[in-house]
C-alpha cells in the first residue's frame, strides 16, 4: 500500500517534470489574478492590505479549480485509469498519491509565492506569515475536494463550468476560515480558532475525499 | 440491476406490508398516481387556511408593521429547502445501499422543488430585507447559507443533466448530494462564524422572540402546505421520470396502450 | 487436482449488458477453465469490449451473475482482481516515459513488483531493443502496443488474461510472438479470453468461442 503510494507519487512528479511548462499555468494564473486587483480597486496601501487575504484566497481557490480538472484527464485518455481501477491496491490510496503530487506541483508553489504577493498588497510581516500559514493548511483541502469534483465530471461536456458549480460551494468553509484569519488578527483577536478549524477541515477531507473520489472514478468508468 | 423488482415478484401474495413491494417503478407508479390528488387538495386547503391566518388573523407586528407577514411564506420555504435536501441525500443513501432505481429517481424528482424553495426563500428574504434593513441583500448568515444551498441544488441538477447514461447520472448525483449534505452544517456554521466576525447584519431573520401564537400557527399551517405541495410535485415528477426511463419495458407499453389511465 | 482443473476460473451466468439506453446482449453464459482459450467473437458494436469490461469488473452488468473459481465475485473480490490481467484498446502508456519506465510503472500500479532486469528482457524479447531509452511519443503505433503487451512477457501472477484486440497494429512477427506467449500461458495452466478481428493461429489444445451475435437483442 505504501509502495504503490510512493510509486504513483513519483510517477506523477516525474511526468510533471517531463512536461514542466504545464505545471506553471496555475501559478501564473494566481500571480496574474492577484496583480489585477490593485489595478481594479486602486493602489491605496491601506485598502489593499484590507482585501489582501481575501484576494489571495479567492485567487488560490480559482487557480486550484482551473488546474484540478486535469488531475485524472490524461490517465483516463490513455487507459492508465482503467489499470488503476483494476489494481489490487486500494484505489483511494492511488488517488491520494495523485492528489499529493498535484498539491506539491500547484498548491505548494502558491504558498511559496504568497509572501511576494503579500508584499505587493502592503501586508505586515506578521500578516504575511498568517496568510502563508493558512494557505499551507488550506490548499491541500482545496486539492482534495477538487479531486472529488474532477472525478465526478471526468469526461463530461462542459466539465470546467460544472466542476466550479459542484466544488465552489464546498470551498466556502475553507475560504472563510482561511481568509478570516488575517481579519481577526487585524481586529486584535485570537487566530488559533481559524487554524484549528482549517486543520479540522483538512483532516475531514483527508479521510473522506480520497474515498469519494475513488467511488466517483468507478462510477465514471462504468 | 433489478434486485428489488425480482424480490417483489418472488413474494406475490406476501402477507403484511412489504416495503420493497413499492420499491419497483411498476408497482409504485399507480400508487403515486393515487396519492397525487390528495396531496394537491391538501396543499391548496392548508395554503388557504395558512394565508388566511397570516393575513387576517395574526396581529400586526409592533416594530415591523405588516411587512413581517412575508414570514408566512419565507420561513416555510427556508425550512422546506433544507428538508428537501436532506430527503434527497436520504434517498441517495438508500439507493446506493439497496441498489434501488426508484430511490435515485425520487432524489432527482425532489431536486427542482428543493431548488424552487431555496429560490423562494431568497426572493422573499430580499423583499423582506428592503423595508426592514433598507436594502434587498444583506450578507446575513441565514441568507448566505441559503444561497449556497441553492448553488448545491444547481450543482446536483447540472451534474445529472450533463451525464447521458442514467445509471452514471444517478450515482454521480448521489455522491455529490451526500457530500453536500455532510457539508451543509459545516457551511452554515462557518458562515455564521464569519458573520459574527464582520458584524454586517446583527438583525436576524427570525422574528421577534415574543411571537404571537397565531403567527406560529400560521407558519406551521403554511409549512404543512409546503410539505403537501412538495410531496405532490415530487410524485408527479417521479412518475414522469419512471415513464421516461422505463419506456422500453412491458409495463410502460401496457400503460400506453391502456389509454394512459391515471392509476 | 482434477477438481481444480475442472472448476471454471471465471464463469458468468445469464449476463446482460446495456450501454446507455441500448441493450447489447442478454442471457449470456460462459465459463473458462484453466488451460482454456476463449475467443469472444461478434460484429462491431455487439458488446465485445463491454463484455470484457464486465468480466474484469470495470463495468457492472445490467443483470446476471459472475463467479470467480465457483464463488460469487463480490465475496472474493481481492482474489478475482489479483487473478486478472486486462489489456484494453488503450495502451495505458505514457508518451513522456521510456518503454522501460512505462512497463515498470504499470506493473507497480497493478501491485506487482517487477525488477529492471526482467522488464528489460521482456522489452528486448518483444523487439524494442533499439528503442529502450526513447520517449514513447517517438514510437510507432505498433511499437506502443508492444510496450503494453510486454506486461504479458515478464511473468505476471495473473492466471486469467483478458485481452481486447491484442493483435491490432502489430506486424506479423509480433503477432506470432504474442500468439506464442498466449499459447505458453494457456499450456501452463492459465486461461485467456480475447477478442480479435483477424484470424490468428494460436497453438493450444482446447479452444472455445462465444459469438455475441447469438445473444444480441
Amino acid at each position: 500500500m505504501l509502495s504503490v503510494f510512493a510509486t504513483v507519487l513519483r510517477r506523477d512528479l516525474l511526468l510533471a517534470w517531463r512536461r514542466r511548462a504545464d505545471v506553471l499555468t496555475a501559478l501564473g494564473f494566481f500571480l496574474l489574478v492577484t496583480s489585477l486587483f490593485p489595478l481594479g480597486v486602486g493602489p491605496e496601501p491601506e485598502q489593499l492590505a484590507q482585501i489582501a487575504a481575501g484576494v489571495m484566497w479567492v485567487a488560490a481557490l480559482l487557480a486550484t479549480l482551473l488546474s484540478v480538472t486535469r488531475l485524472f484527464e490524461s490517465d483516463e485518455a490513455d487507459g492508465t485509469l482503467e489499470q488503476m481501477l483494476l489494481s489490487v491496491e486500494p484505489l483511494a490510496v492511488i488517488v491520494l498519491a495523485k492528489v499529493c503530487a498535484y498539491w506539491l506541483l500547484t498548491g505548494l508553489p502558491l504558498v511559496l509565492i504568497a509572501p511576494l504577493i503579500a508584499l505587493q498588497f502592503s501586508l505586515s510581516p506578521q500578516e504575511t506569515g498568517i496568510v502563508c500559514a493558512t494557505l499551507l493548511i488550506g490548499t491541500p483541502t482545496l486539492s482534495l475536494l477538487g479531486a472529488v469534483g474532477a472525478a465526478l465530471t471526468l469526461g463530461l461536456r462542459g466539465g470546467g463550468a460544472l466542476i466550479a458549480l459542484l466544488v465552489l460551494p464546498l470551498y466556502v468553509p475553507v475560504l472563510i476560515f482561511g481568509a478570516g484569519a488575517v481579519d481577526r488578527w487585524r481586529a486584535g483577536l485570537d487566530v488559533d480558532g481559524n487554524f484549528a478549524l482549517l486543520g479540522a477541515c483538512l483532516l475531514v477531507s483527508l479521510a473522506v475525499a480520497p474515498l469519494a473520489s475513488a467511488a466517483a472514478l468507478r462510477i465514471a468508468q462504468d | 440491476m433489478s434486485e428489488p423488482q425480482s424480490s417483489a415478484a418472488r413474494l406475490p401474495g406476501a402477507p403484511g406490508f412489504n416495503l420493497f413491494h413499492y420499491a419497483s417503478p411498476q408497482t409504485f407508479y399507480p400508487l403515486a398516481g393515487r396519492l397525487l390528488w390528495p396531496c394537491w387538495l391538501l396543499a391548496a386547503a392548508l395554503c388557504a387556511i395558512g394565508l388566511y391566518i397570516g393575513f387576517f388573523v395574526a396581529p400586526t407586528d409592533a416594530t415591523q408593521g405588516d411587512s413581517y407577514r412575508i414570514i408566512f411564506i419565507h420561513v416555510p420555504a427556508a425550512w422546506m429547502s433544507m428538508v428537501v435536501y436532506l430527503a434527497m441525500a436520504f434517498w441517495c443513501i438508500v439507493g446506493l445501499i439497496f441498489n434501488t432505481r426508484l430511490s435515485f429517481m425520487m432524489s432527482s424528482a425532489l431536486a427542482p422543488t428543493g431548488a424552487l424553495w431555496a429560490f423562494v426563500a431568497l426572493w422573499t428574504g430580499a423583499l423582506w430585507g428592503k423595508p426592514t434593513w433598507g436594502t434587498y441583500w444583506v450578507w446575513d448568515a441565514r441568507l448566505t447559507s441559503e444561497l449556497i444551498l441553492f448553488f448545491l441544488y444547481c450543482g446536483y441538477m447540472a451534474l445529472q443533466a450533463a451525464i447521458d447514461d442514467p445509471r452514471r447520472a444517478d450515482r454521480a448525483g448521489a455522491l455529490i448530494a451526500i457530500v453536500g449534505a455532510v457539508n451543509v452544517p459545516i457551511i452554515y456554521f462557518s458562515v455564521k462564524w464569519w458573520n459574527t466576525l464582520h458584524q454586517g447584519a446583527s438583525v436576524s431573520l427570525t422574528a421577534a422572540p415574543t411571537m404571537a401564537t397565531t403567527m406560529l400557527w400560521g407558519m406551521l399551517v403554511m409549512a404543512l402546505a409546503a410539505w403537501a405541495y412538495t410531496v405532490g410535485a415530487a410524485l408527479l415528477r417521479v412518475r414522469a421520470i419512471m415513464i421516461e426511463r422505463e419506456r422500453h419495458t412491458d409495463w410502460v407499453r401496457q400503460l400506453a396502450q391502456g389509454g394512459g389511465s391515471r392509476t | 487436482m482434477a477438481d481444480a482443473a475442472d472448476t471454471p476460473m471465471l464463469s458468468a451466468r445469464a449476463l446482460s449488458c446495456a450501454r446507455g439506453r441500448v441493450r447489447l446482449f442478454a442471457g449470456l453464459d460462459l465459463a473458462v477453465r484453466p488451460g482454456e482459450l476463449l475467443q469472444v467473437a461478434g460484429g462491431n458494436g455487439t458488446g465485445k469490449t463491454s463484455l470484457l469490461r464486465i468480466l474484469c469488473g470495470l463495468s457492472e452488468a445490467e443483470a446476471g451473475e459472475l463467479m470467480w473459481r465457483a464463488r460469487p465475485v463480490r465475496e472474493v473480490r481481492d482474489d478475482w482482481k489479483a487473478g486478472l490481467l486486462y489489456l484494453g484498446h488503450r495502451n495505458a502508456v505514457k508518451d513522456d516515459f521510456t518503454p522501460l519506465e512505462n512497463l515498470r510503472f504499470s506493473a507497480a500500479i497493478a501491485g506487482e513488483a517487477l525488477d529492471a532486469d526482467r522488464a528489460l528482457r521482456a522489452l528486448v524479447d518483444i523487439g524494442l531493443r533499439t528503442r529502450l531509452d526513447v520517449a514513447t511519443r517517438n514510437l510507432s503505433q505498433g511499437q506502443r502496443r508492444r510496450v503494453a503487451l510486454a506486461r504479458l512477457l515478464c511473468g505476471t501472477r495473473a492466471a486469467l488474461w483478458l485481452l481486447d484486440e491484442p493483435f491490432t497494429a502489430l506486424d506479423a512477427a509480433a503477432v506470432a510472438q504474442l500468439a506464442g506467449a498466449i499459447a505458453a500461458h494457456v499450456r501452463g495452466g492459465g486461461a485467456v479470453i480475447y477478442t480479435t478481428h483477424q484470424p490468428v493461429d494460436i497453438d493450444v489444445p482446447t479452444r472455445a468461442c462465444v459469438n455475441l451475435d447469438d445473444y444480441a437483442c
